[in-house]
């Protein structure tokens, strides 16, 4: 049992819903508290075993071709030709695309970061996902010879694969994984009990740019680009960690 | 400008925004009704169902937008065909009086397996049941679950706390019956 003044912050701490300061006051406070601590140390035991329990319930096969035959015809990809318009509408429309060309240029950074959002938490499910039993990796395998071949093919493009096993942090495999609407390569790296998942995708113009670092429901990202590949890193090992390793793969 | 707009199939239509969303739709509609072919029929109503809203879709979270709709078709069907499990409480006053002992939950927990965890899961409330779905299996935060339920984050909290609360105690007691039925052996 959590000591009762701080029932509401252990939750939140534990949820990864407290913003950086108070979670570094909660870690100050459980030093010194046994009951939060103790009451910390079981709900992360149940958590634990409740991903490693392998509970996800994915959908069965055909249900997506089931779906996509229910749906009616407008919804399959195809392109709905517009009539022509006279000269005038065009006009109309050209000053529609002035207008919204205007109010982009101030508007368009909020939804830039929305996109970048998105991306990130895409991330972030994938990396969860990715920690369920028999999702880690598609080929599992220490050696980075075997790892950057079986990507060969699978991907329109070679990502760089290196081991850092000298540094503390070895190769375990690698998979193909979807983010930002494109399939990525996730290489997957261990440190102690931990894993860190690294998606590597090329950089393109409409690439999503990702904040440096972030903490998203505790799990945290670091990215960086090199060489024209953009590099995400994510694991729920603490910041510090994390960046050290970016900062060897990046070398 | 090219002669055409938007269709649903194409980059942030139907097709690329909602369906793959597909696991998580069925994750959640499955825990919440327990039976794979109820769920499969969920699933694809639900996805009727968000194609018809689909021009009321504003942009944004799309998964939560997706298992929102997914949450209510379940409900309906539960209201429909076993009104029952809706109403269904935990009795909190048997299940949740376990000695506290520190330390030995912690060892009792990281026992527990999956066959177990199935069952102790199984076993709570619809509406704690989902909640532990969404934040532990699908990894939402707060805000996600509260926009997925449609009720205010603070409502998340407490029924999350709740939900783990009973989901502990269940997993203690089912251990506990299983010890003692190997002792009997």
């Amino acid at each position: 049992m959590a000591c009762e003044n701080n029932k509401l912050l252990l939750r939140a701490y534990f949820d990864g819903e407290l913003d950086a300061v108070r979670s570094v006051e909660f870690e100050e406070h459980l030093k010194t508290c046994t009951q939060c601590s103790q009451e910390l140390r079981e709900q992360q035991a149940m958590r634990d075993s409740l991903r490693a329990a392998n509970l996800y319930e994915r959908a069965p096969e055909g249900l997506r071709a089931r779906i996509r035959a229910s749906l009616p015809a407008e919804a399959r990809p195809q392109p709905i030709p517009i009539p022509r318009r006279p000269v005038l509408e065009w006009l109309a429309v050209a000053a529609t695309i002035l207008i919204a060309v205007f109010l982009g240029a101030r508007v368009l950074p909020n939804i830039g970061g929305q996109r970048e959002n998105l991306v990130a938490e895409e991330i972030v499910a994938s990396h969860i996902r990715s920690m369920q039993p028999g999702h880690l990796y598609d080929v599992e395998s220490t050696d980075q010879h075997t790892v950057k071949p079986w990507f060969d093919g699978k991907l329109d493009f070679a990502p760089p694969v290196i081991d850092l096993k000298e540094q503390g942090f070895p190769l375990v495999g690698g998979r193909l994984d979807y983010v930002d609407h494109r399939n990525v390569a996730a290489l997957v790296y261990q440190r102690r009990k931990h894993f860190i998942n690294v998606f590597v995708w090329p950089e393109e113009s409409k690439t999503a740019k990702l904040p440096d670092v972030q903490t998203i429901q505790g799990y945290n990202l670091v990215s960086w680009s090199h060489d024209g590949m953009h590099f995400c890193a994510a694991s729920d090992l603490n910041i510090a960690e994390v960046r050290q390793f970016a900062g060897l793969l990046e070398q | 400008m090219r002669d055409e707009i938007r269709a649903p199939g194409q980059a942030g239509g139907f097709e690329e925004v909602v369906l793959p969303h597909l696991d998580a739709a069925y994750n959640l509609a499955r825990w919440l009704v327990r039976k794979p072919q109820d769920a499969e029929d969920i699933v694809q109503e639900a996805y009727l169902r968000a194609f018809k809203f689909f021009g009321g879709y504003q942009g944004g979270d799309a998964r939560s937008w997706v298992l929102k709709i997914v949450r209510n078709t379940s409900y309906s069907f539960l209201e429909k065909n076993r009104p029952v499990e809706l109403a269904e409480e935990f009795d909190e006053k048997i299940h949740t009086d376990v000695v506290e002992q520190p330390g030995a939950e912690t060892a009792l927990l990281q026992s527990a397996d999956s066959r177990m965890l199935r069952e102790a899961l199984d076993e709570l409330p619809v509406n704690f049941r989902e909640v532990i779905v969404l934040r532990e299996l699908e990894g939402m935060s707060y805000k996600e679950i509260a926009e997925v339920k449609g009720v205010p984050m603070g409502t998340v909290m407490s029924s999350l706390a709740r939900a783990r609360t009973q989901l502990r105690a269940q997993l203690i007691r089912l251990r506990t019956k299983e010890e003692q039925g190997g002792l009997r052996k």
